[in-house]
């Protein structure tokens, strides 16, 4: 028996559904997150969700957030301690955890663990990237939506996903005037819709276009983009300075495992889900028995999915703890299939193929 | 093309469109030209014209006769990629979803923009509705000429 | 650079706080990160690299990249993008790796 029954790493999309099954089941749950709140990368999600009503769909992240915490403390019927502004530092062969908390330390021993960490963001390589004044464009997000401040006055956005279109158009709702998004590849990474709301404001997206360098003393004052060859090489002669004192980088993530390597469960690398993702089986749960992981930390992908597997892997976990859930079937059936058609698109192509080449070594 | 350019061809716009002698009612044109795992509209659509189908990744299809044009979509859709539009005279009428500051005037004479943001014209501004959900949405006139071209007002924050 | 009107989002002023940074008073709002509190007033640089000494500044905003630490109240290595803000918050910047010890 272990000190706390189940703890769920990470206060995001995945880790609050994971504890809400968790505690619909009647365990007792502890949520832990480094942030002061919960409500992970959703608490400057200012864009409505995509998906279906089961999906939260055309609600914004930030009132997604406002329910799921409602809801958590509704069914949480004092069984739920929640631990915010406090790190998992470690995780030891034995199961334990080591938890920070304004200088004081933790040891949990919990009976099952589900790690919903997350994902970082990824950077470039590119003379001056790291300027004061380049961003990861998720955290300029965070900057302007959740904390109300701007990050300057003209920006580039380098890279042209989801990620990348998003936070174009929320830097101009910001006030903030984007002066150009490039996108290396071939074609425009995001969703078209995403990318003509940008286009209708004047924003201008160049493909087979990256930054070459950002200059400036000790800020960046200024950004120079270059169109690339077929070859992906920079085209000499083809540069342009752009007057910026923001660059934000939206070029992709990489699952946050960490704390997962720390145990040395069963890992792989994954292009799809740009870093070393988590072998699961179908329970959600690692190679280590009681230890699952969900959300991006197992694949990079988009919240609303991250939010369903949240619940598959807090049922799962309820199971291992022998909790007993009325239609568990049922209810792992129509979530399963709900996943399913989430990804079943052409958008989510590489998703599929990255969750093929984990399941080849589950 | 629209995966480089982020900005549809006038073929493609055509074929959202239907018959122009068809709008004399306000009528739904969907730009969403794409597969992706989203519904909103459908069940926004209070006379169920939009259908997008147990797969959620199908395009709407818009059964054009049973849309009211009552704009419930145009705020509903989370890629702002629904307006709503008729012919008035030799007015086109649009109402598009804004989620910009400033919002324009009711009754101001405004720039109107395409889907590239240029200026291809001039607009009244009959209408500006603010919603629950904080997506706006204007209701502008324009010369009825732009009515493939026109999608968006500019509205000037000096 | 603060955001006081916005199309979705509302953001009202609050409080003031006063902290220091490398000296200087400065005031944030309740709510703000030091980071982000640093930011509204304009400052950037919030770290030097330790071998080059180049400027480094906010990057990840989910305490994970090392670019913000500082040191605040005598504590090194302090993670500034999602650390809160408190009144009389002695915030310097950090020379070298920093020790437990706060120098």
């Amino acid at each position: 028996m272990g000190t706390e029954e189940a703890v769920v790493i990470g206060a995001g999309p995945a880790g609050l559904f994971a504890a809400y099954e968790l505690l619909l089941a009647g365990a007792d749950v502890t949520l832990i997150d480094r942030a002061a709140q919960a409500g992970g990368q959703l608490v400057k999600q200012t864009h409505k969700f995509f998906g279906s009503k089961e999906h939260y769909a055309s609600i914004r992240g930030i009132d997604i957030r406002h329910r799921l915490e409602h809801a958590l403390e509704k069914n949480g019927d004092g069984r739920l301690r929640t631990l915010y502004s406090t790190t998992v530092a470690g995780f030891y062969a034995d199961g334990a955890l080591a938890c920070v908390k304004a200088e004081r330390y933790y040891r949990l021993h919990p009976e099952v663990v589900v790690v919903a960490t997350g994902a970082s963001e990824r950077t470039v390589a590119f003379a001056g990237n790291d300027l004061p004044g380049v961003y990861a464009a998720g955290a300029v997000q965070t900057l302007m939506n959740e904390q109300g401040i701007r990050p300057g006055n003209r920006a580039l956005m380098v890279g042209s996903g989801n990620i990348g279109l998003i936070v174009a158009y929320q830097l101009m709702q910001a006030g903030i005037q984007v002066e150009r998004v490039v996108e290396a590849a071939d074609e425009i990474g995001g969703y078209q819709v995403h990318a003509s709301k940008l286009r209708r404001l004047g924003v201008p997206i160049e493909t087979k276009t990256t930054i070459k360098r950002a200059f400036g003393t000790n800020q960046v004052e200024g950004a120079e983009i270059w169109r690339l060859d077929a070859k992906g090489e920079g085209i000499a002669g083809s540069e342009e300075r752009l007057t910026v004192d923001t660059v934000c980088l939206a070029v992709g993530l990489s699952p946050l495992v960490e704390l997962l390597s720390q145990l040395s469960v069963d890992t792989r690398f994954i292009p799809e889900f740009g870093g070393v993702a988590p072998v699961l089986d179908e329970t959600y749960m690692t190679s280590r028995p009681g230890v699952f992981a969900c959300g991006d930390v197992a694949n990079v992908e988009e919240a609303s999915t991250a939010m369903v597997e949240g619940r598959l892997a807090g049922i799962h976990a309820a199971g291992y703890l022998n909790r007993q859930i009325p239609r568990r079937k049922e209810k792992i059936q129509a979530l399963e299939t709900s996943l399913r058609t989430l990804r079943s698109g052409p958008a989510s192509e590489h998703v599929r193929k990255g969750l093929r080449k984990v399941g080849e070594h589950a | 093309m629209l995966k480089e350019t982020g900005v549809a061809e006038p073929r493609m716009i055509r074929s959202v469109f239907p018959d122009s002698r068809v709008l004399v009612k306000p009528k739904a044109i969907i730009e969403c030209y794409e597969a992706i795992p989203c519904d909103p509209c459908e069940t926004a659509c209070p006379t169920g014209a939009i259908e997008v189908g147990a797969d959620i990744n199908a395009r709407p299809v818009l059964d054009v006769d049973a849309c009211t044009g009552c704009r419930r979509c145009v705020t509903a859709c989370p890629g702002l990629a629904i307006f709503v539009v008729s012919i008035q005279e030799d007015k086109a009428v649009f109402t598009v979803p804004y989620e910009m500051l400033p919002l324009p005037e009711e009754g101001a004479l405004v720039n109107v923009a395409d889907r590239c943001g240029q200026p291809i014209g001039t607009g009244e501004v009959r209408k500006v509705r603010k919603h629950a959900d904080r997506t706006a949405s204007i209701t502008f006139a324009t010369d009825k000429g732009l009515l493939y071209e026109a999608v968006t007002v500019v509205v000037d924050d000096g | 650079m603060r955001i006081r009107e916005h199309p979705i989002l509302r953001f009202k002023e609050r409080s003031k706080i006063a902290f220091t940074f490398d000296g200087r008073t400065l005031y944030g709002e309740a709510g703000d990160t030091i980071a982000g509190a640093l930011h509204a007033n304009g400052v950037k640089e919030l770290s030097r690299s330790l071998h080059l000494h180049r400027p480094r500044g906010f990057y990840c905003a989910i305490g994970n990249c090392a670019s913000c630490h500082m040191t605040v109240d005598g504590e090194a290595n302090v993670r500034t993008c999602i650390t809160p803000l408190k009144a009389g918050m002695v915030v310097k910047t950090q020379q070298g790796k920093g020790r437990v010890d706060g120098y």
